[in-house]
């Protein structure tokens, strides 16, 4: 099989909200930069976000980055590390100003000033009470948000290359990352991108389960490139379930609803929240509201003919409130449930939503991997930013609206490093390595001769399935080590997969067939990390888990606060430490987690 | 011949895939239903609305906005049909 060599100082893989940013940093510098994606950029699945972009502004009352910071340690239930936490919670005014310079169309408030509005998790003075942090552009944040820097990278000569799927990452002898292989989905050529930086922002891996919020492009594909190309993939274990996705069809119903005054109900009408969290109640943070709804579910005080959902309510709201401030919501009631919600609540259960993990990185957006008994060594010309890396700011649990904030500041600041490493490195490209461009030729040759595989359509769903069984909302120790063999069997099955489209322009089999290959190794490593984790933290809860006064809620960090590695050869763990000390301030300490 | 109209569904397929899960399922079901009988026109109406930001085409699918072109509007019509709230 031919290929063709392209030189760039810099390319990104993603053109979602990090990829976007971290491209501006890098064009503005004038560094030479292409910037890959599946999908047009403003399809990327930033486009989904809603509910906003947190920053403590204090434009409609106090706040403060500190307090901002203990509601991410807390919600992270302590695994999130506190550099990173600091970092991103200080910088969070810059980006969004810097964002509403790039022509981002906020809301306003009468004296223009940039709306907020409460979110789960977000408190004031130290976890008191909620605070308006959320900035929101109408039910169109993302997509306003991509808009934006769209626009942005095409003033400052970014090079696009749409409809281009990244297959490997290229990394020579010395561990270095030299760039990508890609393939142009248009033509079925194969491209290596030779770059002194190569920046992933491939976004989330939500599709390894069967429920899920995601759209159907969030298939893992740079932490499956990373992990083939030998690196780890961090806290995989970690899967926040979002509190209200429709029932049966998954999709999402933003938590600004509940931010509003929206009220989850049982099926005796009861406001239960109050009973779980009696101080934040419908906004506590994402992993408590899901746990409480199922075990309410679980205790038979669902809804609907197999009492397997509860209940939305925004009957009580202003009808001009629900259009003005959460139009697309009437829509999705009417198409996904068949329900008028200015009339009736809407069905939602608890569906798979953000991945929390990823590919390592610290908060300067480098890559960073253990080496010769130091815990996190930079990869050198290797930087991830967004949902597909792991700062790590979420830990074991995301607050509503810290992902655009992530990406907002972790796209930049990985930009910027690479900038610098740039600056201090004018010597020539490095030599590609042929092995590493070799194993993209035999993975597409493989696929090309494959005789009598399985189908790519029903091995994904098998995989979607045991994930959803054996690594969902609630975990318990038999079913995860069975999942851990079930998934091993499947993957075995997904080095073998068949496709008899062999055409080469926008062959979606083939391009299938290979984000498969990415999603698989997000599937072993979530069910081996959760497997190994023996205690509850955050949104990874196991029913073995003791609740004593030693290991409150089931947390033990005697012996797990540290983050977990999984690599895919040899499908080993390792585990390195939490930063617990901040950059400025004083450590916040570890305590008990309640709302 | 064949080869061609592979080639252009093909085509059409990826630009199904889309930001918004609330499309990818419409159109998950679309082309199940669909694939074997789309003739040119609805492969141009289709092409047409797939130009447009997911936002824009939910809000037709979802009936929050209307088109006054009618061969946009017949494509539209089987991507409202084969909608999962059919099931409900
Ligand atoms: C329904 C929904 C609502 C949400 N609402 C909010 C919210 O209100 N606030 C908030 O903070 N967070 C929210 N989130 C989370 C947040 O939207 C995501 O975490 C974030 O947008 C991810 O951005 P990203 O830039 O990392 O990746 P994405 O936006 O997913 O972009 C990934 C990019 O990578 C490209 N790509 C992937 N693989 C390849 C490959 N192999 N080759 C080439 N290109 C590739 C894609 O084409 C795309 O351009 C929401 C998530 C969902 C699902």
């Amino acid at each position: 099989m031919n290929y063709t060599v392209r030189k760039f100082d810099a390319v990104i893989v993603g053109a979602g909200g990090a990829g976007l940013r971290a491209a501006i940093q890098l064009s503005e510098a004038g560094y030479k930069t292409a910037v890959l994606t599946k999908v047009f950029p403003t399809r990327s699945h930033t486009v989904a976000a809603q509910g906003g972009v947190a920053a403590s502004l204090g434009n409609s009352e106090d706040d403060h980055w500190h307090w901002h910071m203990y509601d991410t340690v807390k919600g992270s239930d302590w695994l999130g590390d506190q550099d990173a936490i600091e970092f991103m919670c200080r910088k969070a005014n810059e980006v969004v100003v810097e964002l509403e310079h790039y022509g981002m169309p906020f809301d306003r408030l009468d004296n223009g000033k940039i709306y907020q509005r409460p979110f789960g998790g977000h408190m004031s003075n130290f976890g008191e009470k909620p605070v308006r942090r959320s900035c929101a552009a109408a039910d169109r944040t993302g997509h306003a948000m991509l808009h934006a820097m769209y626009q942005r990278n095409v003033k400052v000569n970014t090079q696009f290359f749409v409809e281009w799927q990244a297959l490997d990452l290229v990394r020579d002898a010395e561990g270095d990352v030299l760039g990508v292989t890609a393939m142009d989905m248009e033509t079925g050529e194969v491209v290596v991108f030779h770059a002194k930086a190569t920046i992933f922002a491939t976004g989330g891996a939500g599709r390894i389960f069967y429920s899920s919020t995601n759209a159907f492009i969030n298939t893992g594909d740079g932490l499956g490139m990373a992990a083939r190309a030998g690196i780890p993939l961090e806290d995989m274990e970690f899967w926040q379930f979002h509190p209200t996705g429709v029932a049966g069809a998954g999709v999402l119903i933003t938590e600004g609803v509940r931010g509003e005054g929206g009220i989850l109900r049982n099926s005796a009408g009861e406001r239960f929240m109050e009973r779980y969290a009696p101080n934040a109640k419908d906004l506590a943070s994402r992993d408590v509201v899901s746990r409480a709804m199922t075990t309410e579910i679980n205790e038979g005080r669902g809804c609907g003919p197999n009492k397997d959902f509860v209940l939305l309510d925004i009957t009580h709201l202003p009808p001009e409130t629900i259009m003005k401030r959460l139009p697309g919501i009437h829509e999705i009631g009417i198409q996904f449930a068949g329900v008028d919600c200015l009339k009736e609540p809407l069905p939602v259960v608890p569906t798979a939503h953000y991945q929390m993990g990823g590919i390592p990185t610290n908060y300067a957006g480098q890559v960073v991997v253990p080496k010769d008994g130091a815990p996190a060594v930079p990869v050198p010309g290797f930087y991830a930013a967004g949902e597909c890396a792991c700062a790590s700011v979420h830990g074991a649990n995301r607050l509503g609206t810290n992902s655009l904030l992530d990406l907002l500041v972790f796209g930049k600041s990985a930009g910027e490093t690479a900038v610098g490493d740039l600056k201090g490195n004018a010597k020539a490209h490095k030599p590609l390595p042929q092995e590493a461009i070799d194993k993209t030729l035999a993975r597409l040759g493989r696929l090309d001769s494959q005789k009598d595989g399985a189908s790519v359509h029903d091995t994904r769903l098998e995989m979607q399935r045991a994930m959803q069984k054996h690594a969902g909302v609630f975990r318990f120790k038999n079913l995860l080590a069975e999942g851990v063999s079930r998934i091993h069997e499947i993957a075995g099955k997904v080095a073998a997969t068949e496709i008899k489209d062999k055409s080469k322009v926008f062959n979606t089999a083939r391009i299938e067939a290979l984000e498969l290959d990415n999603l698989i190794e997000v599937a072993k490593a979530t069910m081996v990390s959760a497997n190994a984790r023996t205690e509850s933290r955050g949104a990874h809860v196991r029913d073995d888990a003791p609740d004593t006064p030693e290991t409150p809620d089931g947390r033990d960090d005697k012996n797990w606060l540290k983050h977990s590695l999984w690599y895919r050869e040899g499908n080993r763990l390792d585990y390195k430490p939490v930063h617990m000390q901040p950059l400025s301030v004083d450590p916040i300490e570890l305590k008990k987690r309640a709302y | 011949m064949e080869e061609d109209r592979k080639a252009r569904i093909n085509r059409l397929k990826w630009h199904c895939r889309r930001a918004l899960l609330e499309l990818d399922l419409v159109f998950d079901r679309f082309w199940e239903r669909y694939e074997s009988d789309l003739d040119a026109q609805g492969e141009a109406a289709l092409e047409q609305l797939l130009e447009l930001e997911d936002h824009e085409l939910w809000a037709l699918v979802s009936g929050r906005e209307a088109t006054d072109d009618p061969r946009l509007q017949e494509m539209i019509e089987r991507l409202r049909e084969v909608s999962p709230a059919a099931d409900f």
